[in-house]
């Protein structure tokens, strides 16, 4: 009846893992209580959950992706203290087989529930904003991407609970992760989250390319299109092209594991390298789909607190372009020590030397930015400061690995995870702070605490020295990733300096919180009554915070780069309309929602061997949203005079703070 | 162009991106012949067992080639017309990741079987 | 109305056809372009199969191989069945085009009748197959090809019920904009198909006989 899902599922024996579980249970129903003591349940339906509005889309992406970036940060803060304390003689106190769970867990939680989620919100939030359209192209869709990748994040999370995780590492490689060797439910958790999760993504990655390519202001051509949009439409190509080899291969583990196939097993004539070598081509895009908007990021705040037009628009564009292509022929420097020969290793080495340049030139541009400007130290400029050296530093690390006997010796050492952490969160995590700093009072209508924001921004810029500079040091003295525990007296005091640096980020993560804590709570100081608190030059800023749902009463009529900014020299601004015409939009719908609830049945299902609930939820998902396609009535016209209310209100205020 | 409106001219398939736009009865019956001699040739050359395999297997991948190229032009309708330069990037950009993937692929694994697997080479 | 062709009108003119601009929420176009792009990460998802397939064809484990099990005249009939239905799809587009609803039916029951035929001489070459004892499991070399050919198997399915949903669909409300562009998309999703047919029987087939 339930497959292999019994009681003996749940790791009573397991105190960490029960407490933790206790932990998320207690604060589940509390916040399940409070909801319904509220009675928030219908608003939580109407405005949120079933919303098909980008914004608040972007908005529930966000909170996922930190929601998230806690319990991977909880994974990390247990591998630092394991390996602090298991480095000395000790045996710590993560036995292997749940140490080896934490990483696994860690790896996939921070790279598609953390950083993917963090970043297509921030792009959901702000390009139809920058773009000047209303919504996305498919409004429908965009809720439905959302709750996969929610579907994807809950399935993770019950593996902690109910079974177990994969104890893989986070790109799971067979011969290990074929059901010979992995036979519990760990790696099919890890195979049906990611796909139900990577779905979602691949939606969301058509439908914001659409959104940018069809629903541009009158008058923005291309190269006046903003800079965080360019790299969004990169990123969504490199979604669109590089998502479906990772359900490719994906698909083609869980056919050895499930119908016993020979894909990647070690018999029946399989070749585990064809995974590595697929995964790969899919991984390295992925590097890039994380970072290209990160870029976008921090070229406008850059554009912005520097209080001059970007340095190099055009160039940055390029430069773009050029990165989406070549980062599709770099893939096999994750595996130069795999045999594949010199003249192999050799091209990827100087392919991979190559992807370099471009990005040497985005940097020149943000300095060229800066240089001159008027810098206003803002929380957001101090997050791309601390970017650009972060970012040089790790990007060099890289380099030096490029050369492929160089890579042979620090494989899989601590150098490698010391340089990826040192890009991706120097790169990735600075750039989400950056941008949720610089557009949350877009979002919510009042700034952050810039003290406190500052406070956050100095304890991960330090802490992430302390945690990763040891790991550099320890990968060159031969320390290889993934050890449960080690016993060399040498390398502990590298990790206990290691383990405090994780310390300080955690203080960061604190301040943050309670930064936003703080800000909600002191509102109405930091409100932003214009729309633009930044004095900024993109059209996102031209509209009320937080915006109307429809966005902008009148599409606005773009004539150059920087169209707002150019409205404020002009004196144009905040002028209200003489006349004011209803607006087409779509309704609200809960259809992603039920599809993705299925989408989860299915997951779970698949993942115990439950097939007639798998078969079940598989064709209730079909005829959902079959049914769905008979709704013949998904939109309607806002009324003119609501239209004018709105407006009417946004422009007394403005009237208000200036007299 | 919403749902709603039941007047759609007729001249406006051709924003569309591909389908019925510039479709004719002509241009299908001529994609259909020229798809069914070139699916002919490379059975008969494989089947007949006329030429030897090291000429039948290129023949077939260029005649296949060809073919794709054909459903693309009548099927597809993939042509220069200019309301549809997105779909062409597009499918630019899709045609140079997929060439690299595969032949980045055979290149990649055949290279590691003969440096790793000396004298296990499948032998075909 | 596209964005390239405002920009292609003189200033003046913009301020009039915005209006026109916000009106197009739900144009056919931009849902076809969404759809062309999903199309396009299929190619990708088929090209991950078909560069695995490349990988491992060579790779028998002892079981039988290509020329032991591959029938090129039974392929070469299955081929047929798949072109024709392409044709007779384009002649349900034409047939939109002039909105003759009853032709769209007709020409779409015989699509959805020579893809069954397609579907059912798959299956009963899987049976076969199987029961010989050259199942998906015997070998990497089966295991890639019943992964690839199921899977465009699996396409032409889905492309099947999507089919009878839109006859339901064009039955209850007829050639309405919105189901045009339901149509037009499924036609993408078709010819597409059977493109990748062309890679199969190339590289799978007769490669594999040859």
């Amino acid at each position: 009846m339930f497959g292999k899902l019994t009681l003996d599922a749940i790791p009573f024996d397991v105190p960490i893992v029960m407490a933790a579980v206790g932990g998320i249970v207690v604060g589940g129903i509390v916040v399940l209580g409070l909801i319904t003591y509220f009675k928030l349940w219908g608003y939580l339906w109407t405005e949120w959950l079933t919303s098909i509005d980008h914004k608040r889309i972007g908005v529930m992406y966000i909170l996922l992706a930190m929601v998230m970036l806690l319990r991977g940060f909880a994974d990390a803060l247990m591998m630092r203290s394991q390996q602090a304390l298991a480095s000395d003689g000790g045996a710590g106190y993560l036995p292997p087989e749940h140490y080896d769970q934490v990483f696994t867990a860690h790896g996939v939680i921070m790279i598609f529930f953390m950083a993917m989620p963090f970043i297509v919100g921030l792009m959901n939030l702000v390009v139809p904003l920058q773009i000047g359209a209303r919504d996305v192209a498919f409004p429908y869709l965009n809720n439905m991407s959302f709750w996969l990748t929610a579907s994807g994040a809950l399935l993770v999370n019950l593996s902690l609970g109910l079974g177990n995780f994969a104890r893989t590492g986070w790109l799971a490689y067979p011969p290990l992760s074929e059901l010979h060797f992995s036979p519990d439910v760990g790696v099919d958790y890890y195979i049906w989250a990611l796909q139900i999760a990577g779905i979602g993504t691949l939606t969301a990655g058509i439908n914001m390319i659409v959104t940018i390519l069809k629903m541009r202001a009158p008058g923005m051509t291309m190269m006046r299109v903003p800079i965080f949009t360019w790299t969004a439409l990169c990123t969504n190509m490199l979604i669109v092209a590089a998502f479906p080899i990772l359900t490719a291969t994906l698909g083609m583990l869980s056919l050895d594991r499930y119908l016993g196939m020979h894909f990647f097993t070690n018999a029946g004539g399989g070749d585990a390298m064809m995974y590595v070598n697929l995964i790969w081509a899919w991984g390295h895009p992925e590097v890039y789909i994380l970072i290209l908007p990160c870029f976008g990021v921090f070229s406008e705040v850059t554009a912005t607190f520097s209080e001059k037009p970007l340095f190099g628009y055009t160039s940055m564009v390029y430069a773009t372009i050029c990165i989406t292509v070549l980062s599709f022929v770099v893939w096999l420097h994750h595996f130069f020590t795999m045999g594949s020969g010199a003249n192999v290793n050799a091209f990827f080495g100087i392919t991979t030397m190559i992807i370099s340049i471009p990005t040497g030139v985005k940097i020149f541009n943000w300095l060229f930015t800066m240089y001159r400007g008027r810098v206003r130290f803002e929380p957001p400029i101090l997050w791309v400061i601390g970017f650009i050296i972060t970012f040089t530093i790790g990007g060099m690390t890289g380099v030096l690995m490029a050369v492929p006997p160089a890579d042979f010796v620090l494989h899989n050492s601590l150098f490698l995870i010391a340089h990826f952490h040192n890009v991706i969160i120097g790169g990735v995590v600075f750039a989400c702070m950056a941008g949720f700093n610089y557009w949350f009072p877009k979002a919510f209508g009042f700034k952050l605490d810039p003290f406190l924001g500052k406070v956050s921004f100095w304890c991960w810029l330090v802490g992430f020295y302390m945690a990763f500079m040891p790991l550099y040091a320890l990968g060159l003295m031969g320390m290889t990733r993934r050890l449960n525990h080690v016993d060399n007296p040498v390398w502990h005091v590298y990790l206990l300096v290691a383990m405090a640096g994780a310390v300080i980020i955690l203080c960061g993560i604190g301040a943050q919180i309670l930064q936003i804590a703080y800000s909600i709570y002191n509102r109405e100081a930091l409100r932003d009554v214009t729309g633009d608190p930044w004095n900024a030059r993109t059209l996102e800023w031209s509209v009320a915070s937080p915006p109307p749902f429809y966005n902008f009463a009148q599409t606005p009529v773009v004539h150059g780069l920087d169209p707002y900014w150019d409205e404020k020299q002009k004196g144009l601004d905040h002028k209200p309309l003489p006349i004011y015409r209803r607006i087409h939009m779509p309704h609200n719908t809960g259809t992603g929602f039920i599809i993705s609830g299925f989408a989860s049945a299915l997951g779970f299902a698949l993942i115990w061997h439950i097939w007639w609930l798998a078969i079940g939820a598989f064709a209730a998902a079909i005829v959902a949203a079959i049914v769905h396609s008979f709704d013949e009535h998904r939109d309607y016209y806002v009324p003119s005079e609501q239209v004018a209310a709105t407006e009417g209100q946004y422009f007394k205020q403005i009237a208000s703070q200036e007299a | 162009m919403h749902g709603a409106n039941p007047s759609m001219p007729a001249s406006h398939g051709d924003d569309h991106g591909g389908g019925a736009s510039h479709a004719s009865v002509r241009g299908y019956v001529v994609g259909f012949i020229l798809s069914v001699v070139l699916t002919a040739i490379p059975f008969a050359l494989v089947m007949s067992g006329a030429v030897p395999a090291s000429t039948a297997v290129p023949a077939a991948l260029a005649l296949g080639a060809v073919q794709m190229v054909v459903h693309l032009v009548y099927f597809l309708h993939m042509d220069r017309a200019s309301t549809r330069t997105w779909n062409m990037a597009a499918f630019v950009f899709t045609v140079i990741v997929l060439v690299i993937l595969v032949a980045g692929s055979l290149w990649v694994m055949h290279n590691l079987d003969v440096n790793m697997m000396p004298g296990m080479m499948p032998t075909e | 109305m596209t964005v390239q062709a405002i920009q292609s009108e003189p200033i003046s003119a913009i301020a009039d056809t915005i209006d026109a601009h916000e009106e197009h929420h739900d144009d056919g176009s931009t849902t076809t372009l969404g759809f062309w792009i999903y199309l396009m990460s299929d190619c990708i998802l088929f090209a991950s199969l078909f560069a695995a397939f490349a990988v491992l064809r060579g790779q028998l484990a002892g079981g039988p191989g290509a020329r032991e099990i591959f029938s090129l005249p039974y392929v070469a009939v299955e081929t047929a069945f798949l072109l024709v239905s392409s044709f007779t799809y384009g002649m349900a587009m034409i047939s939109m085009g002039r909105q003759r609803q009853s032709a769209v039916l007709g020409w779409l029951v015989l699509t959805m009748l020579l893809g069954l035929g397609f579907l059912g001489m798959e299956v009963h070459e899987f049976a076969d197959l199987i029961r010989e004892g050259a199942g998906p499991d015997r070998s990497a070399f089966l295991s890639a090809f019943f992964t690839l050919v199921g899977t465009h198997g699996l396409h032409v399915t889905s492309g099947i019920v999507w089919m009878v949903v839109l006859m339901i669909h064009v039955l209850r409300r007829g050639l309405t904009p919105a189901n045009q562009t339901r149509l037009m998309c499924l036609s993408l999703f078709w010819h597409f198909l059977d493109v990748v047919w062309i890679g199969v029987f190339t590289v799978v087939y007769l490669m594999g006989v040859a």
